[in-house]
């Protein structure tokens, strides 16, 4: 027995220092399996929790083109949702059970869904600010070294796109509006600049998998780098929109070409992990609402295919 | 745990457009065949991504184990002679 765990074993290193791609069927080592069924049931929750502050401006949208997009967009995150909780299960855990993970807060999904949607301009900083972020964390995992979660990321990145640009749309069309429209798209992104880059996680020096999961291809960059990349890219689009990166610390090094930000308060950040964010309670309310709001119609879909699956037999016999 | 609130798993095929084969996009739930279509089309064509879809009931697939792989795909390994290139030609042959 032993010796066949050291082949499995052996073959399994194989894959992953080939840069190939694990499937389901493949042996795994148990803490590979465990790690990936966590990562991503907990990127399909921040996906399912993520519908609710923006689903709170869907039916108040400044435009019918407007209400269509960020309905589209919605949509979306409950797609990405499904995707990823079917890469999930790949793994030999039920739905059921991930979504019960969930609802009992045995896991977690994104702080950044713990903040409100003030205003209108908030959809458009998400959009631009944690879609992006998204979008920069996402990138490299479609070369996840596990097959269904590398093919769930390539489809959900080639949708995210759209998602930032219609949000930096959003805060471009305020930028150039009227003083208040421009005030507005400030104040979002005051509030949602900080958590933005908090959602890279803590810094590498403190992050606990880190390591490991470099080693197994299921982390391609480290947090620090993603996050640097992240305001690299940002800031001069916030220069572009002529609005304020709300961190007075922040200055553009000219020996290393990046930009230096301040002092990331972690503190906060832990605060809100820990389930003391201004919408916590609320976003698992909401959640765990709609899942038992909707048993009744789930449990009559069964019965319609049971009766369904019964007269079939009985009109063949 | 598992109750009637828990629909089965069903494989996705979808075809991207006419001339080319169904290719597996991934899973959903759904309590019969009707409903697993209505979910896959909302899940896997939202961007025009298909123009037919197939779905089976997961556990209706048998897969090969991957302890066999050495047994089954193996073998095709040393025949190379399978392929035309291997097979050389005097210049002269322009095309065959």
């Amino acid at each position: 027995m032993g010796a066949d765990v050291d082949a499995l074993q052996e073959r399994f290193d194989q894959l992953i220092e080939a840069d190939d791609r694990i499937e389901p069927r493949d042996w795994m080592p148990a803490e590979y399996r465990k790690t990936l069924v966590r990562q991503i049931a907990q990127h399909a929750h921040s996906e399912v929790i993520g519908m609710q502050p923006e689903g709170n401006w869907l039916t108040r949208a400044p435009s019918l083109r407007r209400k269509a997009i960020l309905t589209a967009k919605v949509q979306d995150e409950a797609g990405h949702g499904l995707y990823l909780y079917g890469a999930a299960e790949t793994l030999g855990t039920p739905r059921e059970e991930l979504l019960d993970r969930l609802h009992t807060g045995r896991q977690k999904y994104s702080s950044i869904f713990n903040y409100p949607t003030l205003t209108w301009a908030d959809v458009g900083a998400i959009g631009w600010l944690v879609d992006g972020a998204a979008i920069m964390n996402q990138v490299p995992l479609c070369r996840c070294s596990y097959g269904p979660y590398a093919r769930a990321m390539i489809r959900i990145c080639k949708e995210e796109s759209f998602h930032q640009r219609q949000g930096f749309q959003i805060m471009l069309t305020l930028a150039e509006g009227t003083p208040d429209q421009k005030a507005m798209a400030q104040d979002a992104l005051d509030r949602w600049w900080w958590p933005s880059i908090m959602m890279f996680g803590p810094p590498d020096t403190e992050s606990v998998h880190g390591d490991q999961n470099m080693r197994w291809g299921i982390k391609r960059f480290g947090n620090d780098e993603l996050r640097q990349k992240f305001i690299d890219a940002t800031v001069p689009q916030a220069d572009l929109l002529g609005l304020t990166i709300p961190d007075p610390d922040l200055y553009y090094d000219q020996e290393t070409e990046r930009y230096v930000h301040g002092t990331i308060d972690w503190g906060h950040f832990w605060d809100v992990v820990k389930g003391n964010g201004p919408c916590n309670s609320e976003r698992m309310a909401t959640r765990v609402g709609a899942h038992e709001g909707g048993t009744w119609v789930r449990e009559a879909a069964t019965a319609y295919a049971e009766k369904q699956a019964q007269r079939a037999e009985e009109a063949a016999a | 745990m598992s109750s009637k609130a828990d629909w089965p798993l069903w494989e996705v095929f979808v075809r991207a457009k006419r001339g080319v084969s169904h290719v597996h996009a991934g899973t959903v739930h759904a309590p019969d065949a009707e409903l697993a279509l209505q979910n896959a089309r909302d899940l896997f064509t939202r961007r025009s991504e298909g123009v037919s879809l197939w779905v089976v009931k997961s556990n209706d697939i048998t897969a090969s184990d991957p302890d066999d792989s050495e047994a089954l795909f193996e073998p095709a390994g040393d025949k190379s002679f399978r392929h035309p290139t291997d097979f050389e030609l005097p210049d002269e042959v322009a095309n065959m």
